[in-house]
């Protein structure tokens, strides 16, 4: 893919790897000096070029090969060699290595949470479902109408699969409802909400009412003034003391609802970053054609503002996901609280570490697709304003 | 900027007062909420092994979680017609308060603040325990007060952080705390030799010193126990019903026990030509009458749930993991302190 875009985008792109902690020591006009000098073995001239070409160099690159020796094999064996991989606790008390059985008892407690552990399929098919859906709502091919009523006949099957009560699946309400599909489902429904929530602050910030435009600064100043637990802790706890007696709101919805109004404010201010970079040559010219300003907005503003504030917006999103892991405060059963959980048997106490690193792992895996993903979006959305 | 003040000082009285209306409108409605929405939702704790924790099925199991189940016994004769609310420790007290749980049972220590001042009543105490120091064994201790200079492992932000500072201050003693928010932290902060000493309830060190060290013998738990934690189920103020009904269950459960009652005698035992006994399984009527709920009310808490012995046994004693010992919680007639009074 790289290699089809022009010159000065390569460089573009060399340049933000070379932030990388790990090539530090290449110097920027590395890639012009290899090309050339064609002379003798590729690997060793590259490297005298690169990594020894000037005594700061060398000593920087003796000083990160020493410090790569002394870390990566013991986390090596640590992780992998000197690992046990299942059977029981005891096992694992003699065992230099990490503990993995852990995973292989708790897993479905870490994934699931207080699911009804019979059940435990249904909650896994709707995640699979979910993800299915998300990566496939990411591919162009499948940009089109059908899609949206896909995803909601996606929804109407998670919801049945997770709630059940019909089609001869035990009702399970949802304060039993646990680990990955509570992370999941905050995490993309805070995001889906707050998206189009934060385009309408965004815009109603820069209003020329003064009504809305004031309403939209207070509530985003608001929220990006207060730390998300106390958001959340608001919503779960202050609230229901404020409801008149025999009305309550499910405790998912109040952590919802806190995360996605955090979310939405501090978007506004990425999508805002981005109506402002847009030229004042191009609002004036969608004005003199006549355009209302929802045409304006719609056809002119914002297809050129979002692109522009696409790695913002992401960032934000990845953030998101990652805040949901806070909901433990308001005592909701996410994946890293289930994981904690997973850890308070004291046959298994030890062995904490072990789970931490599987639910990193696991968020590690859902961030990092993200981002790969934006990047392509990126490319995707700037392919045609190359000149 | 002194209109701004003045607006958050009205925005803060006005929540106050809120507060304590919505305190008041709860008043004795618990009993009749329970009774028509046909569960009782306990708040439990999010994790904390033999209290309140899920097993590895997703099932609620601990000592904490048997008093709801058996209120749910006594009052619907069904155990299982429970829903729990996990909740931090922020949590737990504005959850009663607000009315979005019925019973709290989430190891906490009953005291006159939380008696009073926070609008709580606390059932009969279910387990007690105390604070307690572990130190390793090399260093010949006998007695805390030999702890003098000592650096000691401390989880900031609960009692037990105070109890160790006035325990101290107390005998003349100074030390040094190390602070760490993280009880897995904390303990290898301990077994790795950064403290002398690591503080914190007796349950908890016999279940670290069981678990967690290579061999339990390197550790002794020092006898004196600096502080008096008798964790309590609570429940909201002005129900009196209700804090019948949480109190009498428990004492079902204390007196099954002294009585020699368990789930599989149970049956058996309502031929019993015992008047006591009679009068707890309901054979000879007036106590259900008495608490509002079915006449076999106790019967179905110890047929379902067992007695107190039973409970202890399966969820921190010998029967799980943690093995902890009967101690101050074995029945009153062998040295303990459950007592149940008479059930008539």
């Amino acid at each position: 893919m790289s290699k089809e875009v022009p010159t000065n985008t390569t460089t573009a792109w060399a340049a933000s790897y070379e932030e990388e902690p790990s090539q530090a020591s290449v110097p920027p006009q590395a890639n012009g000096v290899t090309a050339l000098k064609p002379l003798g073995w590729a690997p060793v001239n590259w490297a005298k070029a690169n990594l020894f070409n000037t005594p700061l160099n060398t000593a920087l690159t003796v000083l990160c090969l020493a410090i790569l020796w002394f870390t990566v094999p013991p986390m090596v064996n640590w992780l992998l060699l000197n690992a046990v991989w299942s059977g029981s606790s005891e096992a694992c008390r003699e065992a230099a290595g990490a503990c993995w059985s852990i995973i292989a008892v708790k897993h479905r407690l870490i994934f699931f949470g207080t699911y009804p552990y019979e059940e435990q399929w249904r909650p896994f098919l709707a995640c699979g479902l979910f993800v299915a859906m998300l990566g496939i709502s990411g591919v162009r091919a499948f940009w089109r109408p059908a899609l949206s009523v896909a995803w909601a006949l996606v929804l109407i099957a998670m919801g049945v699969l997770m709630w059940g009560g019909i089609l001869g699946l035990t009702y399970v309400a949802n304060d039993r409802w646990g680990g990955l599909p509570i992370t999941l489902m905050l995490s993309v429904f805070a995001i889906a909400l707050a998206f189009p929530l934060s385009i309408l602050l965004a815009l109603g910030r820069q209003s020329s009412l003064p009504a809305i435009r004031t309403f939209c600064i207070g509530f985003i100043e608001l929220m990006r003034g207060v730390p998300l637990v106390s958001v959340l802790f608001m919503a779960s706890v202050m609230f229901p003391l404020f409801l008149p007696e025999g009305v309550t709101v499910d405790k998912l919805l109040r952590a919802l609802a806190g995360l996605t109004l955090f979310t939405a404010a501090y978007l506004a201010e990425a999508v805002r970053g981005g109506l402002q970079a847009i030229p004042k040559g191009q609002y004036e010219a969608a004005d003199a054609l006549g355009l209302s300003y929802w045409q304006k907005t719609r056809l002119i503003v914002l297809p050129q503002a979002l692109r522009i504030v696409i790695p913002p917006i992401v960032n934000q999103f990845i953030s998101c996901f990652k805040d949901t892991s806070l909901v433990t405060i308001v005592g909701l059963y996410d994946l890293l609280t289930a994981a904690t959980v997973a850890t308070t048997d004291p046959e298994w106490r030890p062995y904490f570490a072990e789970v931490y690193v599987f639910a990193g792992m696991i968020f590690w895996l859902f961030c990092f697709s993200m981002s790969r993903y934006s990047q392509w979006l990126e490319r995707l959305a700037n392919r045609y304003t190359r000149r | 900027m002194k209109t701004r003040l003045s607006a958050l000082a009205i925005a803060a009285t006005l929540s106050v007062s809120a507060l304590a209306l919505s305190g008041t409108a709860q008043a004795g409605a618990t009993f009749d909420g329970v009774k028509q929405k046909g569960y009782v939702q306990c708040g439990v704790n999010l994790g904390l092994y033999g209290f309140s924790a899920p097993d590895d099925k997703g099932k609620w199991s601990g000592l904490d979680v048997d008093v709801c189940r058996a209120v749910a016994a006594a009052m619907f004769g069904d155990a299982e017609k429970v829903k729990y609310t996990p909740l931090s420790a922020q949590q737990r007290l504005p959850a009663l308060q607000s009315g979005e749980i019925d019973i709290l049972a989430r190891n906490t220590t009953r005291t006159l603040t939380r008696d009073t001042a926070n609008g709580l009543n606390f059932a009969p105490t279910n387990y007690y325990d105390g604070q307690g120091f572990m130190v390793s064994a090399k260093l010949g201790l006998k007695s805390a007060k030999q702890l003098n200079g000592a650096t000691v492992c401390v989880l900031p932000g609960t009692t037990t952080e105070q109890n160790v500072a006035d325990f101290f201050r107390a005998n003349k003693m100074t030390f040094k705390p190390v602070v760490i928010e993280k009880n897995e932290e904390l303990h290898k902060a301990f077994f790795s030799g950064r403290c002398d000493a690591l503080t914190s309830d007796a349950s908890q060190l016999a279940a670290i010193r069981a678990a967690e060290t290579p061999n339990p013998n390197d550790y002794v738990i020092l006898p004196e126990l600096i502080s008096k934690e008798p964790l309590s189920p609570a429940i909201r103020q002005g129900d009196e019903e209700w804090a019948n009904l949480v109190t009498w269950a428990f004492y079902a459960m204390v007196q099954a026990e002294e009585k020699g009652i368990t789930s599989e005698s149970v049956d058996s035992a309502m031929t019993s030509p015992d008047p006591d006994v009679k009068r707890l399984l309901g054979v000879t009527a007036g106590n259900g009458k008495a608490l509002g709920v079915e006449e076999n009310w106790a019967f179905n808490v110890i047929k379902q749930v067992g007695n107190y012995g039973q409970s202890y046994e399966r969820n921190v004693g010998t029967g799980s993991k943690l093995k902890m010992p009967r101690g101050q919680n074995a029945l009153y007639t062998e040295g303990g302190m459950m007592y149940a009074p008479p059930l008539k």
